[in-house]
C-alpha cells in the first residue's frame, strides 16, 4: 500500500525574488521557441529588465519581516533566507539589472555586444550570412536570468548540495556567455573555453571537499555540519581537507589569488556587458557564500584555516596590484583590479569579527557600482576605421588619451569610478576600504590592513594613470605616455594646451590602425540604456560616499547570519 | 551671532563658487575671472564678520562650533570649530586666495579675454579654498582625515593640467607621496577609534583626547600620524615631492600649495599630534628636532645651489618649515606661539614670494636666474617689492617673519638651546640665498633682451603690495595675532603634560 505523498510545504514568498528570476528565465526559453523572431528581441530584453525589478519589489517585501525575526530557512532548510542572503539578492538582482541594460543598448551601429550567430565558425561563410540576414541571438537573456537565479541561490543555500547545484547554475550559463562576444570572436572562445576548464575542475574540486565534509559530518546540512565540528572527532583531517577543497571553488569564483588566472583572459574576451555582470555579481554571490561558510557553518574551524586565508589575502592584494601596474590593456587593467579588490574584501573576510560581515556587503556594494559603470564606460568607447565605420572597442590604454578634451562628461564619470576604485575619500569606494579595514584591524589582523593600505596607495598609481592620460595627454602622445611606467614628458605646456582642442581626424597618425573613438552620444541618439545604466552607477556611488548613513543602517541591521 | 554656522558657510561659499564656474552658461563666460574674485573676495569679508565673532579673551578654547552626526555607525560627526591658530591660518588663507585669482588674472593664456584653461583652473582655486577651510576647522578625525585626502584632488589637476613641462610627472609624484602618507595616517586613524570610547561620536577629537594608551600603541599611532604630516610639511627627508611640484606648477598654484597646504601638515602636529599622544611626543622629540634642524639647515644649502627661482624658494620653504616644527616640539609656550604664528607669516611672505617669481617668469618665459641680470635698472618697482619680500623671508626685523622667527628661537633655546644655536645658523644662511638671489637677478648689467620688460602693473602692484602691507602692519603690532595664537599655546602645553619655561630668563633683582 502505498502511501498517501504529502507534499513538502514551499514558503514561496520567501523565496519569491528567485522565483521570479528563474521563472523568467524559464519564460524566456519559451518565448525563444514560441515568439516570432521579429518581436523576439524586444520581448527577451523587456523580460530580461522586469524580471530582475520585480525581485528587488519582492525583496523590499521582505525585508522587514527578515530584520525583525532573523531571517526563514525554507525548503527543508535547503535555502537559508537570512539578512546577508537578502543583500545578497538586493545587490545581484540590481547589479543584474543594470547589466542586462547594458547587454540590450544597440548603441548607434544598431549593433549590440553579440555575435548574431555565437555558433558559427569565426570567418566562416554562414559567420557572414548571418550578420547580414540581421539575426540577433537573443538566448543571452534568458542565460543572464538563469546565472541570476543561480548566483541568488548561491549565497543563500542551507546545504552543501544545493551550494554545488547553485555554483553549476550560475556557472554554466556565464561559460557559454563569455564566448558570445561580435567582434574578436577567437579570443572570445578562448576565454569561453579556458573558464569553462578551470571552472570545471574547480567545481571537481569543489565536490570533492563536499564528499569530504559529508563523510566527517554524515549530513550535508549546513546545521548539522556545525553541530558536527563542535564536537572533536577522529575524522578531523577529512574534516580540514573537505573545506580547504570547499574553499579552493569557492575563492576560483571570487578569483583569489592563486585561482585567478581565468580572470585576465575571460574578462578580456567576453562581451564587455557580460564582463560587468560577471565582475559584479559573481563576486557577490561567491563572497556572501563564503562569509556564510566561514562565519556561520565552520566558526570552529576559525583557527585551522586562517593562515591559509591570510595567504591568500596577502598574495590576492599583491598579485593583483603590481600585475595591473604593467597592463597596457584596459579590459586586463580593470581584470586585475578586481583581483586586488578581492584581496580586500577578503581581509573583511579574515577579520572574523561580527563588523566584518556588514563591511563585506558594504564594499560589495560600492565595488559593484563602480564595476559595472566602469565596463559601461569602457562599452561606449569604440575605434572608428578610417572609412568611418566603427570597428570594435578601443581598449588599448593608448586609444583612451585625450578623452578628457573630446567627451568631458564620460572622462569625469570614469575618472569618477577609477577614484571610487581607489578609495578617495567622497566616493562609495572609500567607505567600503574604510569598513573593511576597520573591521579588519577591530579582528586583530591589522597586519593584513596595512598591507591593504599599502597596496591601495599602490593601485592608486595605474588609476592615476589613466586619468593622466584622460585628461593630461594630447592625442598625439597618447602612444607613449600610456607606456606602462614612467609617464612620459609632454612637449611644452602651451603647445600641449593647443593641441588639446579641436584636433582634426585627419593628423592623426600616432597608432598603426587609424583610429577615433565615439563616445557616449552615440548611445543616447539610439537607446539610452547603458547612459541610465552608467548614470544610476555613478550616482550611487557619490551618494553613498557623502551620505553613507542610509546604506550602512541598512545593511547594519540585517547582517547577520541565521544559525 | 554666536549660533549662526559661520564655519559651514566658509566652507560652503567657495565650493558654491566653484560650482557656479564650473556651470556657467557660455554668455557668462567671459566674466569667469571677475566672478571668481567676487566670490573670494565675499570669502574674505565674511571671514572678517568670522573673526569679529571669535571671542579673543578665550581664543585657547574652541569656538564656532558645529557639531552634527554624519555616520552614526562608523561614529563620524561633522564637527568643525577653531582655536586661535586655526582662525588665524582660516584668515591668511583668505587674504591670499583673492590674490592669487587677480595674479593669475592674465595667466593661461588669458592675455586679452579669459581663456578657457584659465575658466577651468578658477573653479579648482575655489574648491581647494573650501577644503582648507574645512581642514582648519575639523575637529571630527574623520572628517579631516577625509578632507586631508580630499584635498589632493583639486591641487593634483591643478599641478597636472596647467602647469610647465614636466608637470605630469610632479603631480602624479605629489599626489602618490601625499596619499601614500595618508594611507599610513588611516591606519592610524583606525586603531585610534577602536582604542577610544567609540561610539556615534567617537571620532570626535575632543572625545579622543586624554584616553589613557598603552604606550607602544601611542607610539606607533603618533608615527603613522607624523609620517602623514611630515610628508606634508614637508619635511627632510621626505622633503623631495616639494621642490617638482613647485617647479612644475603655475605661480599661484604653488603660492597655495605652499603657503596654505604645507601648514596642514604643521597644524596638524600641533592640533593632532600633541594633544592625543603626549607622551609619544614628548618621546619622539628628540629625533623630531633633530630632523627640523636638518630640514632648517639642509633646505638653506640647497636653496643656495639652485638654478631656477621657484624651486630655491621651494627649498626655502623647507627650510621655514624645520623652524616651525623646531618651535612646536620645543615645548614652550612661546616657542609654539612662535610656531603658530610664523605659519601665518610664511603664508603671507613666501606667496609673496612664488607670485613675484610668476610675474618675473611670465615676463621673461622662464625661471632659470641665469636669464635675469640687472633688473632693479629695468622693472624697479617689481625689484623693490622683491628685495622687500625677501627680506621677510630671511626675517628682518619690522617685517612679521621677524617677530615669529625671534619667538620660536628665543622660545626653542629655553628647552633646546643646542638645537636653537644650530638653527641659528639658519638665519646666516636665509640671508645668503635671498640676498645673493637679488644680487644675481636685480643688480648689475642688464642682460641682453631685458631692456624693455615692463614694470609691475597696477594689479600686480596692488597683488603684492597688499602682502607687504600685511607683513608691515604684523611686524610693527604683532599683538592682535600674537593674542589669538599665545593662549592656544598654552592649552598644548598643558596637554603635552611639560612645565613651560619662562621666555626670558629673570634679569637679576639689583
Amino acid at each position: 500500500m502505498i502511501a498517501a505523498f504529502t507534499a513538502p510545504h514551499v514558503a514561496w514568498s520567501a523565496i519569491a525574488p528567485v522565483v521570479i528570476v528563474l521563472g523568467a528565465g524559464v519564460l524566456g526559453v519559451l518565448v525563444e521557441a514560441f515568439v516570432p523572431s521579429r518581436f523576439r528581441r524586444s520581448v527577451q530584453v523587456a523580460l530580461a529588465i522586469i524580471a530582475p525589478a520585480a525581485a528587488l519589489v519582492a525583496v523590499a517585501a521582505l525585508w522587514s519581516g527578515v530584520k525583525s525575526t532573523g531571517g526563514t530557512s525554507v525548503l527543508g532548510g535547503s535555502v537559508l533566507v537570512d539578512g546577508p542572503t537578502l543583500v545578497a539578492w538586493l545587490l545581484i538582482a540590481a547589479l543584474g539589472l543594470m547589466s542586462v541594460l547594458l547587454a540590450a543598448d544597440r548603441t548607434e551601429g544598431g549593433e549590440d555586444a553579440f555575435a548574431p550567430s555565437v555558433a558559427a565558425v569565426p570567418g566562416s561563410a554562414y559567420e557572414e550570412q548571418a550578420r547580414s540576414t540581421g539575426q540577433v541571438q537573443t538566448e543571452i537573456y534568458p542565460l543572464m536570468l538563469f546565472a541570476m537565479g543561480g548566483m541568488m541561490v548561491f549565497p543563500a543555500a542551507g546545504d552543501l548540495l544545493t551550494l554545488f547545484v547553485a555554483l553549476e547554475v550560475l556557472s554554466l550559463p556565464l561559460y557559454l556567455l563569455a564566448g558570445t562576444a561580435r567582434r574578436r570572436r577567437l579570443l572570445s572562445q578562448e576565454a569561453s573555453i579556458k573558464y569553462f576548464l578551470l571552472g570545471a575542475f574547480a567545481s571537481a574540486v569543489f565536490l570533492f571537499g563536499i564528499a569530504l565534509i559529508y563523510g566527517y559530518a554524515g549530513s550535508i546540512r549546513f546545521a548539522d555540519i556545525t553541530a558536527a565540528t563542535a564536537i572533536p572527532g577522529q575524522l578531523d583531517s577529512l574534516l580540514l581537507v573537505g573545506l580547504l577543497f570547499l574553499l579552493v571553488g569557492i575563492l576560483f569564483k571570487t578569483g583569489a589569488v592563486p585561482f585567478h588566472l581565468w580572470t585576465p583572459d575571460v574578462y578580456q574576451g567576453a562581451p564587455t556587458p557580460i564582463t560587468a555582470f560577471m565582475a559584479a555579481c559573481t563576486k557577490v554571490a561567491a563572497f556572501v557564500a563564503l562569509l556564510r561558510v566561514v562565519y556561520a557553518v565552520f566558526p570552529a574551524m576559525h583557527w585551522d584555516i586562517s593562515p591559509i586565508l591570510w595567504i591568500v589575502a596577502i598574495a590576492t592584494m599583491l598579485v593583483g596590484t603590481v600585475a595591473a601596474l604593467v597592463q597596457n590593456d584596459v579590459k586586463r587593467l580593470l581584470a586585475y583590479s578586481s583581483i586586488a579588490h578581492a584581496g580586500f574584501i577578503l581581509t573583511g573576510v579574515i577579520a572574523l569579527h561580527q563588523r566584518g560581515i556588514a563591511a563585506v556587503l558594504v564594499y560589495l556594494l560600492a565595488y559593484g557600482v563602480a564595476t559595472v559603470g566602469a565596463f559601461g564606460i569602457v562599452y561606449l568607447v569604440r575605434e572608428k576605421s578610417a572609412d568611418g565605420s566603427v570597428v570594435g572597442e578601443a581598449t588599448a590604454l593608448s586609444q583612451w588619451a585625450g578623452l578628457g578634451k573630446q567627451h568631458p562628461v564620460l572622462a569625469v564619470t570614469f575618472t569618477l569610478f577609477l577614484l571610487s576604485f581607489a578609495g578617495i575619500p567622497l566616493t562609495a569606494g572609500f567607505i567600503g576600504k574604510f569598513a573593511t579595514f576597520s573591521a579588519a584591524v577591530a579582528g586583530g589582523a591589522w597586519p593584513l590592513a596595512l598591507i591593504g593600505v599599502l597596496a591601495s596607495a599602490a593601485a592608486a598609481f595605474f588609476y592615476v594613470r589613466i586619468i593622466v592620460l584622460m585628461f593630461f595627454t594630447g592625442e598625439h602622445d597618447g602612444a607613449e605616455a600610456a607606456e606602462a611606467g614612467e609617464p612620459s614628458e609632454a612637449p611644452a605646456a602651451a603647445a600641449v594646451a593647443d593641441e588639446g582642442y579641436g584636433v582634426a581626424v585627419a593628423e592623426r597618425t600616432a597608432t598603426a590602425t587609424a583610429v577615433e573613438r565615439t563616445t557616449t552620444t552615440v548611445v543616447v541618439r539610439a537607446e539610452g540604456f547603458a547612459v541610465v545604466a552608467i548614470a544610476l552607477c555613478a550616482i550611487v556611488t557619490v551618494a553613498v560616499g557623502l551620505f553613507p548613513t542610509p546604506v550602512l543602517n541598512l545593511i547594519g541591521d540585517v547582517a547577520k547570519f541565521l544559525p | 551671532m554666536s549660533s549662526f554656522p559661520w564655519l559651514t558657510t566658509l566652507i560652503l561659499l567657495p565650493l558654491l563658487g566653484a560650482l557656479a564656474l564650473w556651470s556657467l552658461p557660455s554668455g557668462a563666460r567671459r566674466f569667469a575671472r571677475e566672478i571668481a574674485l567676487a566670490f573670494a573676495l565675499v570669502e574674505l569679508v565674511l571671514t572678517g564678520f568670522a573673526v569679529a565673532a571669535f571671542d579673543t579673551a578665550n581664543a585657547g578654547t574652541v569656538q564656532l562650533t558645529e557639531t552634527h552626526s554624519w555616520i552614526a555607525a562608523f561614529g563620524v560627526s561633522y564637527a568643525v570649530g577653531v582655536n586661535g591658530v586655526g582662525l588665524v591660518l582660516i584668515a591668511m588663507s583668505a587674504v591670499l586666495v583673492p590674490l592669487v585669482v587677480l595674479a593669475a588674472w592674465h595667466e593661461q593664456g588669458s592675455a586679452t579675454a579669459v581663456s578657457n584653461q584659465l575658466r577651468r583652473y578658477l573653479p579648482l582655486v575655489l574648491l581647494l579654498q573650501a577644503f582648507i577651510v574645512a581642514v582648519f576647522a575639523a575637529r571630527d578625525l574623520f572628517f579631516f582625515y577625509l578632507v586631508f585626502e580630499a584635498m589632493l584632488i583639486p591641487v593634483y589637476f591643478m599641478i597636472g593640467g596647467f602647469g610647465g613641462a614636466r608637470r605630469r610627472y610632479a603631480a602624479v609624484k605629489f599626489l602618490l607621496y601625499s596619499l601614500a602618507g595618508g594611507l599610513i595616517m588611516l591606519i592610524g586613524v583606525i586603531v585610534l577609534y577602536l582604542h577610544g570610547p567609540g561610539g556615534a561620536d567617537g571620532f570626535l577629537i575632543d572625545r579622543l583626547t586624554g584616553i589613557s594608551l598603552d604606550p607602544t600603541v601611542e607610539k606607533w599611532l603618533f608615527i603613522s600620524f607624523f609620517i602623514a604630516f611630515a610628508i606634508k610639511a614637508p619635511m627632510f627627508p621626505v622633503h623631495t615631492w616639494l621642490p617638482d611640484a613647485a617647479e612644475q606648477a603655475p605661480a599661484g598654484t604653488s603660492t597655495l600649495l605652499v603657503g596654505v597646504l604645507d601648514k596642514v601638515g604643521t597644524f596638524g602636529m600641533l592640533t593632532l599630534c600633541l594633544p592625543l599622544f603626549p607622551n609619544a611626543s614628548r618621546w619622539a622629540a628628540p629625533v623630531v628636532i633633530v630632523l627640523a634642524v636638518v630640514s632648517i639647515l639642509y633646505g638653506a644649502l640647497l636653496a643656495i645651489g639652485q638654478q631656477d627661482m621657484f624651486r630655491l624658494v621651494a627649498y626655502t620653504s623647507v627650510s621655514h618649515f624645520g623652524f616651525i616644527v623646531l618651535g612646536i616640539f620645543a615645548f614652550t609656550s612661546t616657542s609654539i606661539s612662535g610656531s603658530s604664528f610664523y605659519m601665518v607669516n610664511h603664508g603671507f611672505s613666501t606667496g609673496a614670494l612664488f607670485l613675484l617669481v610668476g610675474f618675473l617668469a611670465a615676463r621673461r618665459g622662464s625661471a632659470r636666474i641665469d636669464a635675469f641680470g640687472g633688473l632693479q635698472r629695468v622693472v624697479p618697482v617689481l625689484a623693490g617689492l622683491f628685495l622687500v619680500v625677501g627680506l621677510s623671508s630671511l626675517a628682518l626685523p619690522g617685517l612679521s617673519p621677524f617677530v615669529s622667527e625671534f619667538l620660536v628661537l628665543v622660545g626653542s633655546f629655553a628647552t633646546q638651546p643646542a638645537a636653537a644655536i644650530v638653527a641659528a645658523f639658519g638665519v646666516v644662511l636665509a640671508a645668503l640665498y635671498i640676498l645673493w638671489l637679488y644680487q644675481r637677478a636685480f643688480t648689475g648689467p642688464v642682460t641682453a633682451g631685458l631692456e624693455t620688460l615692463p614694470d609691475a602693473s597696477a594689479r600686480e602692484r596692488w597683488v603684492v603690495g597688499s602682502l607687504v602691507a600685511v607683513m608691515l602692519v604684523l611686524g610693527f603690532v604683532p599683538g592682535p595675532a600674537l593674542n589669538l595664537v599665545r593662549p592656544p599655546a598654552q592649552v598644548t602645553i598643558n596637554q603635552v603634560g611639560v612645565t613651560d619655561a619662562p621666555a626670558v630668563a629673570e634679569g637679576s633683582a639689583k
